[in-house]
């Protein structure tokens, strides 16, 4: 395969992060293009509903409250440089965001309004409606028009590839629409590929969220960290596992269990509803455990908010229980229940995007950038707090892009053969001319989701864990033989689903391994079998790196701490 | 509940690539949307039935497709919400643009189009140092705009499109309307001038598709509306499209009806010949089948007129 195009950076993804990415990489004087496997507009940036949070000092609020609730929701496990910088650029980033085009919500002066939002004590969180990212990903867009930035739209990357000195060179990827493979060479790349939620069913996440980035950069040499940290959303609608917004509990709804009691009170008298994800999420479990639910579920009512708020500010997840579940939440309270909607961990990088480690050494592979979902700083520890992700994505978007085009003007041509050797492509071939099965890409998905959501979900103990890493090989084995029936070239989504599978597989393997490694109840990461957290023995995070011929490597880093020692967390 | 779904195929790389219609019997839950159907299909029946998909709440924007023959996004349509004379369920690709496979569209026309109105804020003077000042309701106002998810329903259904190649379209119209009406926004006049063409904002023919297949209320045709209040507004340099339309209302001022040969005469000139004789065959059919209403000086006011003109008297006070 010949090179086909040259860039100083190729951006991987275009939700938010990546193009957030490109644009501070194309200020930067690089010649920058983005791939993506998904219009941007479809990324799953868009599902972001509640906000983007940022302490503004002319609102009398303080980056530091910001970043030691950040640091708290983390269950400590954050890092503290990183949260820092996140709150302390949050004010300027939010301002280029509105100047760029954001229709932020206004007060009645006419400046930016914000809203409630959980685990913090203070009203921080801007907002559009209850489509945010929506509204800020489109916005972006504009932006990358306005550039006229190269966009390889629905494009799908099979391998990061390293050159004979084993720098990033470029990926290898191939165009959905035509079925053809290229090779992009590139000096640097960015991958900002969103999250894994595919990873487990239910999910909130879209259909597109399968841990691509994470697992190319993984299988490169890239190491994963803080795998084990999977957030549970508190309310997610049941079936389909829907997202409704925490901005709903912002504004002011409660949360009733089956006897009508806000059982919130006895888990976070002072927070209720509004403590950090895990601890509600937790809390909806016992609840429902112990009889208390209603069908699985416990009940979100918005019945105290008002049609004229709702309309104003919840108008789409009005929308969402009108079509999905049949109800008027201006009427009936929605019944809801923990579900999966984030990952925590992600491609190990340091504060500007660099795969690096904290000696200041490229650890994973030299000229290797993330941002986003798909990486981790660790800036949300074992527990992200709600409207941090947004922010995340667009304060170390920027700095992602701006450091990468510094590090492509100090930097040679990646040096490669003219034909790239691509396990990738070999692997499309092989994998069209599997003769027909009875097992499909699909069952082995449903499976897959099915066994990550019982044994890793809201808690965990050993014998569950054991059995969802016996179970992985099996997968794996029916994964290597399954068929598709479409053989095409030409828009042969089937073969880009096998693909994704395989992805999901790697994640799910990191995600065990940590979860079973970490002997603690930290975070979302709670187990029955460790109750207590354990800053003794796991104040360090583990990474996981990629073994072809057995199981993972593994290795830990000290928690960085600047300002807050650990403290008993309570809301 | 056993359901037929109709669904319109194309494989570009068949011996004879045809468009054709297959069926596909399948057991739907009261809860099924036709997103949920199609993945079923997918998964137990026939992996090679293609179509975008996403998120499946809606906000994504990729599911658009025509359903039962209109456009809508396959994850917000119930199928029991469906009536069909036969109980099928008929889908098919968004119509005004070219089908790549099965139920994908090419929406690079599309993408396009949206270029074509410069999709970004341009304000007028040096940023401010904090947020621009906006009023609550006009961004209030603008997020319903914003709301656009890009699906491309809007525009497979329009029906102008449908015969005119070169209009713009709805979804560009919506989008530059929501420049134009943003406060902190500077270009409006020149992008209102670049919309005052042939193919801009006077070629909706305002049959209101767009409306009804939004999926996230929109309201395309209310925005082009608005567009062409606020070119007259701004005194947009005459053009056929700002003559009907203020012709179209001083007549109805001093008739209380329409005349169709008199608007058609002011508002493209009498002395506009050739234009006068390509409306002759037209005029003609119209004169045999009746449909020609007496014009002229003859054509007096409807009895009532002056409540019409009070009508008028009062909207031009309103504040």
């Amino acid at each position: 395969m010949t090179t086909a195009y040259t860039f100083d950076i190729l951006v991987l993804g275009a939700g938010l992060a990546g193009m957030r990415a490109a644009l501070a990489a194309h200020e930067g004087g690089a010649k920058v293009a983005i791939l993506t496997k998904v219009h941007p507009v479809r990324s799953h940036s868009n599902a972001a509903q509640g906000g983007i949070n940022a302490a503004l000092t002319d609102r009398g609020d303080t980056w530091e409250d910001h970043a030691f609730d950040t640091v708290k929701g983390s269950d400590f496990l954050g890092d503290q440089d990183a949260i820092e910088i996140l709150a302390e650029e949050a004010g300027q980033d939010i301002l280029a965001l509105e100047h760029m085009g954001v229709i932020f919500n206004r007060n009645d002066e006419g400046r930016l309004g914000t809203r409630r939002f959980g685990g913090q004590k203070r009203a921080r969180t801007f907002f559009v409606s209850d489509f945010t990212g929506q509204a800020i990903l489109h916005v972006l867009y504009e932006q990358i028009l306005k550039a006229n930035l190269p966009v390889f739209e629905e494009w799908f990357a099979t391998s990061v590839v390293r050159d004979n000195d084993g720098r990033c060179a470029g990926v290898v990827a191939f165009e959905i629409r035509s079925g053809q493979f290229a090779f992009v060479k590139a000096k640097a790349v960015i991958i900002a590929a969103g999250g894994l939620g595919r990873v487990f069913e239910p999910s909130t996440n879209a259909m597109i969220c399968t841990g691509d980035g994470m697992a190319i950069a993984y299988r490169a040499g890239a190491p994963l960290m803080d795998m084990e940290m999977v957030q549970y959303h508190p309310t997610t609608l049941k079936g389909k596992g829907l997202l409704i917004t925490e901005a709903a509990r912002g504004e002011g709804a409660y949360l009733i269990n089956g006897d009508g009691e806000r059982f919130m009170e006895q888990y976070a008298p002072n927070m209720m509803e509004l403590a950090s994800r895990d601890v509600v999420s937790r809390a909806e479990q016992i609840e429902i455990n112990e009889g208390r639910g209603i069908n699985g579920c416990v009940l979100l009512d918005c019945r105290n908010l008002g049609k004229r708020l709702i309309q104003e500010r919840l108008g789409q997840i009005f929308e969402e229980a009108k079509t999905f579940a049949n109800i008027d939440l201006t009427e009936e309270p929605i019944p809801i229940r923990p579900g999966m909607h984030y990952n925590m961990g992600g491609i190990k990088t340091d504060v500007d995007g660099r795969c690096w480690d904290i000696q200041g050494k490229w650890e994973g592979v030299t000229g290797l950038f993330a941002a986003g979902e798909t990486a981790c700083l660790s800036l949300h520890g074992g527990n992200r707090l709600g409207a941090n992700s947004l922010l995340d994505t667009v304060v170390f978007g920027r700095r992602a892009g701006a450091c990468a085009a510094a590090y492509a003007q100090s930097v040679e041509e990646p040096r490669v053969s003219d034909s790239v050797s691509d396990k990738g492509q070999k692997m499309v071939q092989e994998f069209l001319k599997r003769k027909a099965n009875t097992d499909t890409v699909a069952a082995i998905r449903l499976d897959l989701g099915t066994t990550m959501n019982k044994h890793l979900g809201v808690f965990r103990d050993l014998e569950g864990m054991e059995a969802a890493q016996a179970h992985l090989p099996a997968l794996r084995d029916r994964w290597s033989r399954v068929a598709i029936q479409d053989k095409g070239q030409v828009f042969n989504t089937s073969l880009v689903q096998g693909l994704e599978l395989s992805m999901m597989l790697d994640c799910a393997e990191t995600i065990v391994l940590g979860a079973l490694t970490r002997t603690e109840s930290r975070g979302a990461h709670f187990r029955t079998d460790y109750i207590q957290r354990d800053d003794e023995s796991w104040l360090k995070h583990i990474l996981v790196y990629h073994n072809s011929k057995g199981l993972p490597r593994m290795d830990y880093l000290p928690v960085r701490i600047t300002q807050w020692e650990p403290q008993v967390r309570v809301y | 509940m056993p359901t037929t779904f109709r669904i319109k195929r194309f494989n570009p790389e068949s011996e004879s690539p045809q468009p054709y219609f297959q069926e596909y019997e399948l057991e739907t839950e009261q809860s099924d949307t036709v997103l949920d159907a199609l993945i079923k299909i997918r998964e137990s029946v026939d992996d090679s039935l293609t179509l975008r998909c996403s998120c499946r709440g809606a906000i994504c924007g990729s599911c658009g497709m025509r359903i039962n023959g209109h456009a809508a996004l396959a994850c917000k349509t119930k199928v029991v919400s469906l009536e069909s004379p036969d109980g099928t369920v008929q889908v098919e690709p968004m119509n005004n643009m070219p089908v790549i496979k099965d139920l994908v569209t090419d929406m690079d026309g599309f993408w396009d189009k949206i270029r074509q109105v410069q999709p970004w804020l341009q304000p007028a003077g040096p940023k401010p140092e904090a947020e621009y000042i906006a009023s609550p309701e006009s961004m209030n106002h603008l997020t319903g705009v914003m709301g656009c998810i890009m699906c491309g329903a809007c525009v497979s259904d329009c029906a102008a499109l449908e015969v005119d190649h070169q209009f713009i379209g709805p979804a560009a119209l919506a989008k530059a309307y929501r420049f134009v009406a943003d406060p902190r926004d500077g270009a409006s006049p020149s992008r209102l001038l670049a919309l005052n063409t042939p193919g801009g904002m006077w070629d909706c023919t305002r049959c209101m598709e767009c409306i009804e297949v939004c999926p996230k209320e929109v309201g395309a045709m209310d925005r082009i509306m608005d567009l062409r209040a606020k070119g007259i507004d701004q005194g947009m340099p005459s053009t056929c499209g700002s003559r009907h339309a203020e012709v179209f209302a001083d007549l109805i001022e001093h008739k209380g009806r329409l005349d169709e040969p008199l608007l058609a005469m002011r508002t493209f000139g009498l002395k506009n010949i050739g234009q006068m004789l390509s409306f002759l065959p037209m005029t003609l059919r119209a004169l045999v089948r009746g449909k020609l209403p007496r014009s002229g000086p003859l054509h007096r006011a409807i009895p009532g007129i002056d409540r019409i003109r009070r009508l008028f008297r009062h909207t031009r006070n309103l504040p």
